[in-house]
């Protein structure tokens, strides 16, 4: 009785796969349903002896949950936004060097390669960084859209902004770095303090910026185009530009080191990577970059062509190893300096606005003094550019040891500590000089 | 020891009379429950959960012991102003929750008041909202430009921070999580003997001063198991703070250092531990208050406290008072609604336009969570009354050696986060095959429904205990003194007799489970095993999905009230059928 229950369990789980050939293709993805939808949907059509089993989780959930797996490794594909991310799966031997066949797709995005150079992950679709803007919040505020990144700094956005926080989010990360490579360390810092000071909030989720700003909760947002394109073809009352300074970034997907369907994982890459896979991006509820240039002829009118219009995303060369370096430091450098202390230094910014504001009326060279020397201790920086690239500094920040023997001098939670006491006791001086100037 | 023994009869009973006492235990029925029970708690909490902790033990830099990590934690500002804050919101959080839930069940229970079972069920409601749900319809409604605050500056040109920093975490928290208050409490007061009652008024107590020195003070255990709960599951909730984007709390800064990318940072899991540590801190604290203090009543007949009808003003003052409360708790599920069947919701009091579309999306892809969460949050909460029932029958009936480490474990699993919980699950079931299938346990869907029953069992328990502490110990004894067995006892006369705490219990954990998230988004290994806050989750992540989304939130509110309803009226018939019982 029991041997027949047995055979009988086997032959349906033979039926099960043997209804298609190909077999199950899993995948985890940091997309959301609305993109893997549609292309889902595509590609088993196009290849209907595949079934595509979609697994969503969060960018930085997904990368736990395939080091987690990694011993009995059930997941085909990694697919998700964030280059860091396929370089953190790359770097633990946790991706798959295949072969991708592809024809029309150029080696470049913008100042970017399109594809990992040792050929673990490949890029299928463009995102680039900018404003997004709740047109009935600014009305009603009566604020104009700002165009440029330095333009979030000014008075009149204060509690404004909205952003996520670089260590939540894999493209948060690059947002941040591309200031920071394209305006050089100090500079980038700089302005990344000036322009937060302005925030109304740090987000936990990138989504969280873009819903921000279509519920109106905040008027403005940094967020990833895609997020802006979305909304608004859903209807919001939101509108989205592409800054000068801002890198075009592809997003990837990259076939997970032992898949158990491997064939199935590498027909999807190149199925996506094929003009029909491509069109699929322009969808409404997509609307990312396409990397095949000739998809661009199927466009809606105003969809950007960074093929074409040479100004988008050009301005910065992204450097991927010195962002690699110090991945891990630059996102805590943000969370001590700004996303746990973001009411100090809402508050010293504010009142600095406020100091300018009547520096403006009066012209008193000594507030002016004041003004300045507050503005220095909110642009200081802890450390310097040197030691952020120092291997053995920002190993503090990746606790990997190779081997058993491997010493790292100081830990995370000291240095954190000594930035957080610099950073509070700054921003405390900085509104002290502020609030003085401003009653002169 | 003790099974070898049996087998050979006479001689071996003669053994056991000669070795001491402790080697071969007599082992009853109860003592075979205790020790799987503690098997399990091992196996589903302990083990997991140390998988993942024990990095709080390491040297990041070495991998050797150490307590360092510990130094460094108390020697950062930010984390000692995260423990601080974390203390005040839970701390006003149940202030806040106490100001709702007391005159609810006050009300209810006391005087007779139409639609008590209606307000009963709906004042269980906001604890079925998903939690990030929850958040994005009460900012929906009392955030910076919410319907609220939009509508005020209109019309009086000022706004309220309702939403802002803690303030909003203490609002968010008050408003979800006092139905533990309330079901605690409104079940402890059906349960007061109402000849205690008689007995003061007869000595000339009445009004605030009966209700002060008598009433409440006999609720106590219900209201201490309520309290305590809030206490607790503000002080770990993560996603409230996360949603309303607080970071400078305790549970928000260990889930932003455990689950960043690539980052090991020990901090995260020292956090952890601290969290665990300090909730089992409070529960014991709450123990400590309730200790010696009984509260049993031997009377059970008199079906609760006398209801008393209510003159036309006071009930105008009363209905009043439900209604503002009740419209005040709902606002999620209001701006939930709205939300559902909007168009576009933007920077507006209401939203642009209204649809069925939302509905018939949600419609064509969540069947499948619907189905999902019915059987994970029923297996879950199903084996937590069960198991609930026993720990608490153990704890409070027998001197089992440890069982109030059984209680302790149990209880310790409100204070892991769910991510802490599904990462250790990973860990640990990971490499264990399932039988016959051959796919790993860890993607096997009955871990996610394991994983909501231990992450539930303390809210059973707690219900469970609160029920237990109300029976009297005369009622067993009386019962064993006529002859009936433990096991009969227990069946005929415990279990009866709880029948209202248990329901509260199995409420509590279904309506919760169904609605977790935490845990689950680690552990689910296919769309087609996934519950429904797993598939509200997906639709909010879009902006084209907001609608469909809170379309879902909808059915998953109106499953869960379907259930609870029908067990507050279960346990009103129950009610009934005890004052007939006494009437003959």
């Amino acid at each position: 009785m029991r041997g027949t229950i047995l055979s009988s369990v086997a032959t349906l789980a033979l039926m099960t796969t043997a209804a298609i050939a190909g077999g199950k293709v899993t995948v985890i993805t940091s997309f959301p349903d609305s993109m893997t939808g549609p292309i889902e949907a595509a590609f088993e059509a196009a290849h209907p002896e595949f079934d595509l089993e979609i697994l969503n989780k969060k960018t930085s959930a997904g990368v736990k949950y395939i080091q987690e797996i990694a011993g009995d490794n059930t997941a085909d594909i990694f697919w998700a936004s964030a280059p860091d991310a396929f370089e953190v799966l790359k770097g633990d031997q946790l991706l798959s060097k295949v072969t991708i066949t592809s024809e029309g797709i150029p080696d470049r995005i913008g100042a970017y390669p399109l594809n990992d150079p040792e050929g673990y992950y490949f890029g299928f679709a463009g995102a680039g960084y900018g404003i997004m803007w709740n047109e009935r919040y600014l009305k009603a505020n009566d604020l104009a859209p700002a165009k440029e990144w330095m333009d979030l700094a000014g008075a009149e956005y204060h509690g404004h902004v909205g952003m996520s926080a670089p260590s939540r989010s894999g493209t948060t990360h690059l947002t941040v770095e591309t200031l920071l490579q394209g305006e050089g360390w100090d500079q980038g810092w700089s302005q990344w303090k000036r322009i937060a000071g302005n925030f109304r909030t740090v987000t936990e989720r990138s989504f969280g910026v873009p819903d921000g700003v279509n519920t109106g909760n905040f008027g403005l947002g940094i967020v990833i185009d895609f997020f802006g394109f979305s909304s608004k073809a859903s209807g919001f009352p939101v509108d989205f530009a592409y800054p000068t300074v801002t890198a075009l970034v592809p997003a990837n997907v990259a076939v997970v080191a032992d898949a158990p369907n491997e064939d199935g994982a590498v027909t999807f890459i190149n199925y996506m990577l094929t003009p029909e896979g491509q069109s699929v991006l322009l969808d409404p509820a997509i609307m990312r970059l396409p990397i095949n240039p000739a998809t661009y002829a199927e466009a809606p009118e105003g969809f950007p062509n960074p093929f074409e219009d040479s100004t988008i995303g050009a301005s910065v060369k992204f450097d991927v190893e010195k962002s690699g370096a110090r991945y891990n430091l630059v996102n805590s450098m943000f969370d001590v300096m700004i996303t746990y202390r973001l009411d100090d230094l809402r508050a010293a910014v504010g009142a600095l606005h406020e100091a300018e504001a009547r520096y403006s009326e009066t012209g008193n060279e000594e507030a002016k003094a004041l003004i300045d020397e507050a503005w220095a201790l909110i642009d200081a920086n802890p450390i310097d550019e040197a030691q952020s690239l120092d291997p053995e500094f920002a190993g503090i920040f990746t606790k990997k040891r190779r081997k058993a023997t491997d010493e790292v001098g100081e830990r995370q939670a000291e240095i954190e500590q000594r930035w957080d006491a610099f950073v509070v006791e700054n921003y405390a001086r900085a509104t002290e000089l502020a609030n003085k100037a401003a009653a002169m | 020891m003790s099974s070898s023994s049996s087998s050979s009869g006479a001689q071996a009973a003669g053994l056991s009379d000669r070795v001491p006492n402790w080697l071969v235990p007599n082992l009853s029925g109860l003592h075979i429950a205790a020790v799987l029970i503690a098997l399990l708690l091992i196996g589903l909490l302990l083990v997991p959960v140390a998988q993942v902790m024990i990095v709080a033990f390491q040297d990041p830099a070495t991998g050797a012991a150490t307590l360092q990590n510990f130094v460094d934690f108390f020697g950062t500002s930010l984390f000692r102003e995260s423990f601080w804050n974390s203390f005040y919101v839970s701390a006003m959080s149940v202030v806040v929750a106490t100001a709702i839930a007391l005159p609810l069940a006050y009300i209810t229970t006391r005087f007779h008041f139409s639609g008590s079972i209606l307000i009963q069920s709906l004042g269980f409601i906001p604890l079925i909202m998903p939690p990030f749900v929850g958040a994005v319809a009460m900012q929906l409604i009392f955030g910076r430009n919410g319907t609220v605050n939009l509508l005020l500056r209109d019309w009086f040109g000022i706004s309220i921070p309702f939403m802002e920093g803690l303030n909003g975490v203490i609002l968010v928290q008050s408003i979800h999580y006092f139905p533990f208050i309330l079901i605690n409490l409104s079940a402890s007061l059906r349960n007061i003997d109402r000849s205690m009652e008689e007995a003061a008024q007869n000595l000339g107590s009445h009004g605030m001063r009966l209700f002060r020195r008598i009433v409440f003070p006999l609720a106590m255990p219900g209201y201490i198991a309520g309290a305590a709960l809030v206490f607790i599951k503000v002080f770990d909730d993560l996603g409230t703070p996360l949603l309303l984007n607080v970071n400078n709390m305790l549970a928000p800064q260990a889930f932003l250092r455990i689950s960043s990318i690539g980052i090991s940072d020990p901090m995260g899991y020292v956090i952890s531990v601290i969290l665990v540590v300090f909730s089992i801190l409070s529960l014991w604290a709450s123990f400590l208050f309730m200790r010696g203090k009984d509260y049993a009543t031997v009377q059970k007949g008199g079906g609760g406290m006398a209801k008393r009808s209510l003159k036309p003003l006071e009930k105008t003052l009363a209905y009043g008072t439900v209604i503002l409360i009740l419209l005040v708790v709902l606002s999620p599920h209001l701006g939930l609604l709205l939300l559902s069947f909007g168009t576009i919701w933007s920077f507006a009091p209401l939203p642009d336009g209204y649809t069925l579309q939302n509905y018939i999306t949600m419609w064509e892809g969540s069947k499948t969570f619907i189905l999902n969460t019915v059987l994970y949050a029923g297996i879950a909460a199903t084996l937590d009354v069960i198991i609930g029932t026993a720990i608490a029958y153990i704890v409070l009936r027998t001197g089992i050696f440890g069982r109030k480490a059984l209680d302790y474990l149990a209880t310790a699993a409100l204070a892991v986060p769910g991510v802490v919980l599904g990462i250790g699950y990973l860990r640990t079931f990971h490499q264990i095959d399932v039988p016959f299938t051959g796919e790993p346990m860890a993607s096997w869907w009955v871990i996610i429904a394991l994983a909501l029953m231990i992450r539930r069992l303390p809210y059973a328990l707690r219900a469970c205990t609160a029920a237990l502490q109300q029976v009297s110990l005369a009622l067993e004894e009386a019962a064993e003194s006529l002859g009936a067995t433990k096991r009969r006892t227990i069946q005929k006369v415990v279990i009866p007799l709880m029948t209202g705490g248990i329901l509260a219990g199995f409420v509590t954990s279904f309506a919760t489970a169904a609605v977790e998230l935490s845990a689950t988004i680690m552990l689910v290994s296919s769309n087609n095993d996934a519950p429904l806050a797993y598939g509200i989750y997906l639709f909010m992540q879009t902006p084209s999905g907001r609608g469909a989304g809170a379309a879902l939130g909808i059915v998953a509110v109106i499953v869960v009230a379907i259930g609870t309803i029908a067990s507050q009226i279960i346990i009103e018939r129950d009610k009934k059928l005890k004052a007939s019982g006494d009437a003959h």
